[in-house]
């Protein structure tokens, strides 16, 4: 969106406040909710994607060597990857 | 050439729906609107109709469904009255912020306690502030020339709102009336396709209802409430296509001998053609009085309630509602303040009768214009006289 | 492990594994209707629920949200996280609401004013929108049979405005209207239970569902909108912010639930029971509660009461999926 949510009038806004643009929220950074990242260990990964499947976010995806990796960008840190994964993959860093 | 039936008021909607050739239809029962909903049931049964009729298990989920297939671009009818309307309420100003037209007949009821299901207009007076078109009919042609203006003003798309159309329960619902019924082609005319312009729909998603946080709300609301008073253009033009078609015109305010009147009544709804009795009465006797007849409610018609008053001395405002502990019945306060800035304007006197279904009689109008304009000279300790109530 | 690395509690392994093998999350639609970037708390399995029906819906419906955790963090003006036609109105009618485009869509249907292409309706509401404030409009919508999905994301109170009880809301829970104290136990009514009452109107489809069992609830979603008529599924949330858990652990939370038979998966067709998961011995209550912090002041006679009616109740429902012969013979 070209205007900032706090600049909009009156005019900008669709009838009935219809949202028109599918998915537009996607703009909106979780990422610096977290206060632990995941660590993926590429050895221990099986490429089987359960991560990728419990994912509240997401947020999880295929790179181009098959392993899956947290978007960074949304990943709020919630740890059911680290929980799941059945090789003990991924585990959990301090930090953003 | 239009066909003119002695006909139920009530079955007379339902004719005009069928003319509309209406979609969907979510009704619950409610006295005095059921004969409307139970006529549209026939006429779909028996296939005169081609509409999804939803019997659903309370009016909340009435105008809910309602709302839900007029998102998805299906023309919408529904009926209600007093506790209905009322049960309903959040609902409304759901249709009207979320741009949903819906048409609605409203056969106006008295509001509990006590339970009561005759006419007056304090259902549609709890509902003044949703932001709907609304609209009042005096009479059964009126009632389906209306309804069907109903459609095509709420589908434009620059209104897209919805609207009630307003007529007294029982002394309008009930009543029999030689009623010219448009035919099919006439309407087909009048009333293009309803097509919503961002209907919820696969090929092209859209979300409906996100919600408004303090740096947004403000603005939302000033965008319906641009969207319904510039709807006044298009209720008035339709009105004026509908005239020329069908040769009955409507107006916001209607006038009957107010010309050079003095003294005026205004009054809503089917009490107007008592009153123009009266008027004639009195007329013969010498009496300077006239009539203002308020059809449109919502957007309110300001320039031509002005205009209508502005010669006045004193005007007589009949409410069939009451606002409790407040400032003279809801009609009249909003004259008033419409009124207030005005250099010339009449004395405003207000009354409040015809609760609960009492009926008002010609020598009760009579006796409601005296009584005014004495109130006019003399002045009063209460915001408004209650007429007929037993001491 | 290595040294700063948040300790994961490995609670247990799973017992149960799903009837697919691990290559098979690869088999499941890439695409996100539910765009990443809403807002659900962290670890918030009702956002997995959510995430994991769209995936089974795909783009051909109309999904009607109640107020509640899902409608708001996923639909703050100017934005919107949904990539399907979505409408939200108010708390207790969505069922209402869906009636009424699932008829609006039939009628313009037969009157050849849209595309034959049929869409299918889907509710998503919570628990308050479905067993308390919801319940009429639902009841109404079954009864009528209109052709619908319903799916109630049970997170087992009011989330959404702070935690506040609902008639879903497991006995000896506390919650903020109905808190442990000195004077009570929290919650003091059994859960109501909602797939025996949607199974009461007859409709052809009901089922219960939950994330931690992702192909089942998958499965079960595909199920409903094939269904002709209304269809029903229960789908247990897990939420760590009301149960007061570790976000990490939602998936395994709602795993025990279902291990220990609190929230037993099961589909009723056409009025038959099925087991979807067998479980020939129930894991003991405690696994689940003791890991929530909405349990933690109850006395061990509460637990122990807790305890006898899951087994009761799983009792009775196997009983329904194998009813005495007697009767058939």
């Amino acid at each position: 969106m070209a205007k900032l949510e706090g600049e909009l009038t009156w005019k900008d806004l669709e009838i009935g406040s219809i949202v028109v643009e599918p998915g537009n929220a996607s703009q909106y950074q979780t990422g610096d909710w977290r206060s632990q990242r995941p660590a993926l260990d590429v050895k221990r990964c099986i490429k089987c994607g359960i991560c990728y499947i419990f994912c509240p976010e997401g947020c999880i995806i295929q790179n181009a060597e098959g392993y899956f990796e947290s978007n960074l960008f949304y990943c709020k840190g919630c740890g059911i990857c680290a929980c799941e994964c059945p090789t003990e993959a991924i585990t959990m860093v301090e930090g953003e | 050439m239009a066909k003119r039936v002695g006909i139920e008021i009530s079955a007379a909607i339902g004719e005009a729906v069928k003319l509309a050739n209406v979609d969907v239809v979510a009704s619950y029962p409610i006295t005095p609107q059921t004969h409307i909903v139970e006529h549209i049931a026939e006429l779909v049964a028996d296939g005169e109709l081609d509409a999804a009729y939803i019997p659903v298990e309370s009016e909340h989920s009435a105008m809910s469904a309602c709302l839900g297939a007029s998102a998805v671009g299906a023309r919408t009818f529904t009926a209600s009255a007093g506790q209905g309307l009322e049960l309903m309420h959040e609902v409304l100003y759901i249709a009207s912020s979320m741009r949903l037209p819906v048409v609605m007949a409203v056969t106006n009821r008295a509001l509990s306690a006590p339970l009561s299901v005759w006419g007056d207009h304090s259902d549609a007076m709890a509902v003044r502030d949703t932001g709907w078109i609304q609209i009042f009919t005096e009479n059964g042609q009126e009632v389906i020339d209306n309804v069907l203006c109903a459609f095509r003003i709420g589908e434009d798309r620059g209104v897209l709102l919805p609207v009630m159309i307003h007529l007294d329960g029982f002394h309008l619902s009930h009543m029999i009336e030689p009623i010219y019924i448009p035919e099919q082609s006439e309407v087909d005319k009048f009333i293009p396709p309803y097509q919503h312009p961002l209907p919820l729909n696969p090929d092209k998603p859209v979300t409906m209802g996100a919600f408004g946080p303090p740096f947004i709300y403000t603005e939302t609301k000033k965008a319906q409430e641009v969207n319904l008073t510039a709807a006044k253009e298009v209720i008035l033009q339709c009105w004026e296509d509908f005239g020329s078609i069908f040769q009955r015109y409507y107006h916001p305010v209607e006038t009957y001998h107010s010309e050079d009147a003095k003294i005026l009544l205004l009054t809503m709804g089917s009490y107007s053609e008592t009153a123009t009795m009266t008027i004639d009465t009195l007329r013969e006797e010498g009496k300077n009085v006239g009539l203002v007849k308020l059809r449109l409610w919502r957007p309110f018609p300001f320039a031509e309630i002005r205009q209508a008053v502005k010669d006045a001395e004193v005007l007589i405002v009949l409410d069939r509602a009451l606002s409790f502990g407040g400032p003279a019945g809801p009609v009249c306060s909003e004259i008033k303040a419409a009124l207030y800035n005005e250099d010339k304007k009449p004395k405003v006197v207000s009354f409040v009768g015809g609760l609960g279904g009492r009926d008002i009689t010609p020598d009760g109008f009579r006796e409601i214009i005296n009584r005014g304009i004495e109130i006019s000279r003399t002045g009063s300790e209460q915001e408004f006289e209650m007429f007929g109530v037993r001491e | 492990m290595e040294e700063n690395t948040i300790s994961v509690p490995r609670v247990v392994p799973r017992k149960i594994k799903e009837k697919y093998a691990v290559q098979a999350p690869r088999l499941v639609t890439k695409d996100e209707f539910l765009a990443p970037g809403h807002r659900a708390c962290v670890g918030c399995a009702e956002a997995l629920a959510v995430r994991l029906a769209c995936k089974a819906l795909g783009a051909n419906v109309i999904i009607v949200t109640a107020t509640g955790c899902i409608e708001i963090i996923s639909s703050q003006l100017p934005w919107t996280s949904w990539r399907v036609p979505w409408i939200h109105t108010l708390f207790e009618n969505t069922a209402a609401v869906a009636s009424g485009i699932e008829a609006g869509l039939r009628a313009m249907l037969k009157k050849e004013r849209r595309s034959a292409k049929e869409t299918k309706v889907v509710v998503m509401a919570g628990d308050g929108g479905t067993s308390d404030i919801g319940i009429q409009a639902l009841s109404g919508a079954l009864e009528r049979g209109h052709d619908f999905l319903y799916l109630c994301f049970d997170n087992e109170a009011y989330m959404n405005t702070g935690i506040q009880r609902s008639s879903a809301t497991p006995f000896g829970a506390s919650t903020t209207t109905a808190p442990a104290g000195k004077m009570s136990i929290g919650q003091v009514t059994w859960k109501k239970n909602m797939p025996a009452i949607v199974a009461a109107h007859d409709i052809p489809y009901v089922a219960t569902a939950c994330p931690s069992y992702p192909f089942d609830l998958m499965d079960k979603v595909a199920k409903g909108i094939a269904t002709q008529g209304p269809a029903y599924i229960h789908i247990l949330s897990v939420c760590p912010t009301g149960w007061r858990s570790a976000p990490n652990l939602s998936i395994r939370l709602g795993s025990l639930a279902v291990e220990t038979g609190i929230f037993p998966l099961y589909e009723i067709e056409d009025g038959k029971y099925n087991l979807s998961i067998d479980l020939p011995t129930l894991r003991p209550v405690t696994d689940y509660m003791e890991l929530q912090g909405r349990f933690k002041h109850l006395p061990e006679e509460t637990v122990k009461k807790i305890q006898h009616r899951v087994e009761e109740e799983y009792t009775k429902l196997t009983e329904k999926v194998a009813p005495t012969k007697g009767l058939s013979e």
